[in-house]
Formats: structure tokens, sequence, C-alpha cells
């Protein structure tokens, strides 16, 4: 699919082909941190970030290093060691530079290294062939996705949290993986409009 | 096979490259300098920016009391900070009351110190000091405890504490730990005793300091003390005494009934001691000594796993059975509480059932 235009690609990673409702990537920090709409927001604004500039970067690492020596089965380590080593500068800036920025998203940057959909978008990117332009805006749509979902989620969990009449059994994880499948068999709906795989 | 080479020439240069890459960075982006810490209003410091600031005051020999070794889970170390330091972080809400947050009360381990600042701490903090010493006896208790004395090398003077108080036991790196590691321990031995201090210390599953005290420390090996630290001390007071130890929370107890002894005291005092089995109890024979000791001195060991097998004729329960059984409403007493904390909050809830004050109230948690 590789003459998909960048803004129909971004479009369908935000809402037909959600990382997170339709992979299923992303769910632990996704099920642990979603318990109020603030700090998943928070969270996911840190993926986008992540997740754009590590797409963009492993792009350029796999044509341009990975690909001329034949080493394409590399991937896998060299794609976490990269999103590894990225987070942990981001991090140092974010704290020097951005102290307010680093209040919000601080504590949740070292989270990300361990995010499966930032890994997950590498690897569609890779199996997918998108050229460099597709991949920036697919790791950026799919990042703002994932936000989307957490946020939402966090929201309805905040919500049915107040309203007390949860059962004792289905709180914490239990609720937000039923939560989950119903957004997501919502975004099925959407699914067919536009086929990027 | 070729490939393999190159491929794994490739990964380690790559990874090698983003290691110098972050060192680098760090190098360059972490250094936050040297920054001036007031204390007080009257102390200045210099201290080492881009530590947290528990570590960054222990450096200049100032140590505030922390029992988890700045993890950030004892919430121990609390100062207030006056000027600087930024917003409360998500890592110290969850130990922070409404009011310290409106006082800006902020946990020292886990605030950075990345500019001035000016903060306050108690002043008796400031007398705590760094004790070098050797290890005396070592003797086991029971198969989870250990009996340890500690020969105050230097400052010669030994340590000036009251009965109740605390130390920090430090550590050095073994094969468990990366780093020095530092735990808080109750001071079994009196205060009259400043250069032999003893501990008693009960081994937890995978706990750093723990571990290495009863599996790697000998006779005469060297270790930092740093203390002492802590509000539950022993008040000066004619009433009537209430004391409840369960495990090693008998510690600070021992230490009270020795300076209660020293004193001579006439008033009655009660022991309530818990434990699961008749081997689990410590220290047994020296506690029944106390009854010939003190003037009027009762010691009621309780169980609360005994089978028929063990013959045990004494109490059977836990010690908030003996508490409802023996003391009585409004009781005018002096009441000290050490050991567990589930076990501390349903004593501490009898009590005030009872219509016993806070303020006759002390009590330590062992966590």
């Amino acid at each position: 699919m590789t003459n998909l235009d960048p803004a129909t690609l971004f479009f369908a990673a935000i809402f037909t082909n959600n990382i997170l409702l339709t992979n299923f990537l992303g769910l632990c920090p996704y099920l642990s941190i979603s318990r109020n709409p603030v700090s998943g927001f928070g969270l996911g604004t840190a993926v986008v970030f992540v997740m754009t500039c590590t797409t963009a970067i492993n792009h350029l690492v796999f044509y341009r290093i990975l690909v001329p020596f034949g080493l394409e089965h590399f991937q896998y380590i060299i794609f976490i060691v990269i999103i590894a080593a990225f987070v942990q500068l981001v991090e140092m800036v974010v704290e020097r530079y951005f102290p307010a920025l680093y209040y919000i998203l601080g504590i949740f940057l070292p989270l990300i290294t361990v995010n499966c959909a930032i890994l997950g978008a590498s690897l569609f990117m890779v199996i997918r062939e998108y050229n460099f332009i597709q991949s920036v805006v697919f790791g950026a749509g799919s990042g703002i996705g994932w936000l989307m979902a957490i946020t939402a989620v966090g929201a309805i969990r905040e919500k049915i949290e107040k309203s007390g009449t949860l059962p004792r059994g289905l709180e914490g994880p239990g609720i937000t993986l039923l939560i989950t499948g119903i957004l997501s068999l919502a975004f099925i709906v959407f699914s067919g409009m536009i086929d990027i795989q | 096979m070729l490939e393999m080479l190159t491929g794994i020439l490739l990964l380690g240069l790559l990874t090698a490259l983003l290691t110098l890459l972050i060192e680098v960075a760090y190098s360059y982006i972490a250094d936050y300098g040297e920054n001036h810490v007031l204390i007080n209003g009257e102390k200045d410091l210099v201290l080492e920016g881009g530590k947290p600031l528990l570590f960054a005051l222990s450096d200049q020999k100032i140590y505030l009391p922390s029992a988890c070794g700045g993890k950030g889970t004892c919430a121990l170390c609390k100062v207030r900070v006056l000027e600087g330091g930024g917003p409360v972080l998500p890592t110290e809400t969850p130990y922070l009351e409404e009011g310290e947050m409106a006082e800006n009360i902020r946990l020292s381990c886990q605030l950075k110190l990345k500019e001035d600042l000016k903060i306050e701490i108690p002043e008796d903090l400031l007398s705590v000091k760094e004790y070098q010493a050797v290890i005396g006896n070592l003797e086991r208790l029971s198969p989870g405890m250990r009996f340890v004395d500690f020969r105050i090398v230097s400052p010669p003077e030994g340590v000036d504490f009251a009965a109740g108080q605390y130390m920090q036991l430090q550590i050095p790196k073994y094969e468990l730990t990366r780093q020095e590691e530092f735990r808080a321990y109750s001071i079994a031995s009196p205060p009259y005793e400043k250069k032999q201090l003893s501990f008693i210390i009960t081994k937890v599953e995978g706990g750093a300091v723990s571990t290495y005290v009863h599996d790697y420390l000998k006779e005469g090996d060297e270790l930092l003390l740093r203390g002492p630290f802590g509000n539950f001390r022993l008040r000066d007071s004619e009433r009537e005494i209430l004391m409840i130890a369960t495990g090693s929370g008998l510690a600070p107890i021992r230490s009270m009934l020795f300076t209660l002894a020293r004193w001579q005291s006439r008033q009655k005092i009660t022991l309530y001691y818990g434990e699961k089995k008749p081997e689990d109890l410590i220290l047994y024979e020296e506690l029944r000594e106390f009854e010939k000791k003190l003037g009027d001195f009762t010691f009621i060991p309780i169980l609360s796993r005994t089978t028929e097998e063990d013959e045990w004729s004494g109490e059977k329960g836990r010690v908030t059975d003996l508490i409802s059984k023996y003391v009585a409403d409004q009781a005018d007493i002096d009441i000290y509480i050490c050991g567990a904390p589930v076990m501390i909050r349903s004593c501490l809830s009898l009590f005030t059932e009872k219509g016993i004050p806070d303020e006759r109230l002390s009590f330590d948690a062992f966590e």
C-alpha cells in the first residue's frame, strides 16, 4: 500500500485502524493509567511524541543501515534499543529545559519504553512498506488514536467509579476490559472504510 | 555466518554509540551545577545538584530520617520547602496529607535538587551524626531474628539517644544490591550505654539489609550508623505504663525497660508481648528477670498459634484480646506500642473506644 496518501493514512491510523482498539497493542499501561482522563491524557501525549519520533528514526535506521547490510531480521532488537535510548534522551532534555512539561509527562516517560504500541508502529511500518512521510504520519496518527482511546476510557472509568454502582468483582481491570471491548466494537464500524493492511 | 557476525557487530556498534550519546548528553544536560540550600534560615550549604535532596544533604553530613533508603515508600524524610523545588510530584502525593500539601511539605528523596532552595527541618535533626561501629556479638534469637551488638568506634563519645529511638544502619554494596543501602532499626539497648548499641533484626524475604545482617555479617566487621531519629520515646512520668510489642517491636521496649530499671521506677508497668508460637518468643528469660529488677512489673506473653503439643499454659490469642480483657475504660495510663502496622492500628482503635486520649498513646510501626 505504498501509494496511500498521507492524509488518508493519518485518518485511518486514528479511527479505522486504531492501534489500541483494533490491534490491542499497548494494553498494560492503558489498563493501569486509565483511572482518570487527566493522567491518561498525560501518558497519551508522551506516546504521541515518542511514537512519531521513533517511527521516523527507525525508518531511517531500517532503510539506510539494516537493509543495505541485509540485516532486516535484527529489526526487533534494534528498534527496541533505539526506542529505549530515545526515551532516555527525551526525559533528560525535558527535565532540564521544559520543567513545566516534565511535571506533567515526567513520570510517564520511563513507562513508554515498555509500551508495545510504540514497537508495534515501527514494525507495521516495515511490514506495510511505508515510505518516510507515510511512516511519520502513521506514527503520529497511531499515537493520537492511542491517546484518544486511553482518554475516553479514563473518562468512562471515572464516571462509573463516581456513580458507585459497580459490583466489587468488576472493579479495576475487569470493567476496563469490558469497556475496551465495547469501545472496540464501536470502532469496528469504521473498519473497511479504508484498507491500510 | 558472515551475516551473523556483521549483525552482531552492527548491533554492538549501534548500542555502544547510543550509550555514548546518552552518557555525553547526561554529563552536559543533567549537570545542574552547585545549588545553595538554606536550612532553617541560618545554615547555608552548597550542594551538588541533580541528586535527590535527601542524598545531597547526607553528602554534607545532614541526615534526614529514612527507613526505606530513598525509595519513596516510608514518608519519613519529609521537609518543608519555603522557596524553590517546583510543584509536588505524583510520586509524593500518596504520602502527603492535605494540610501538608498546603504547607509545601515534600519528600526529600523524590525532590531532585535543580535550583537554590530554602527548607525547614526539625532542629534536632541537625545534631544527627554518622558513627563508625564494629560488630560485636551476633546472637541468633530465633530462626528469623538476630541480636546484633555494635561497638561505636568514632566519634569516641558514642551516641546520645532516648529510649525508643532508632538508627539507620548502612551496609556496603554486595551481591544483592547495586549500591550502599540503609534501613532503620530501633535501638534495643539502653541510652546509658552510649558506646555499645544493640539491635534486633528480623530477616525479611528479599530484604537487602536484613539479608546482609543475617547471612553475610561477621563479628569484627565495620558498619556505619546514623541517628538517632524518632519521636517514639520514653516519657518521664509517674503514671502507670502499658507496653505492647510483637516481633522485633520488642527492641525499643527492651531499651525502655532497662531505662526504667535504672531510674528505679516504682510505677506499675505491664508488657504484652505477642508472637505466633512458643519457639518465636525471644528474650523470654531476660524479660522475666525484669519482674525482679522493677518495682511492679508484669510480663504477659501471648501466642496466637499454639497447638496441644506446645503445652502452653499462658495467654492464647492476640494482644488486642488482652487489651479488651484487662484495660479499664478511661484508664489513666501511658501506652507504648511497637510492632506490625496492622496490630498497631487495631490497638489504637481499641484504646480510642475505651476513651483513652491520643496524647497518652505512643507508637512505632515496623513495616
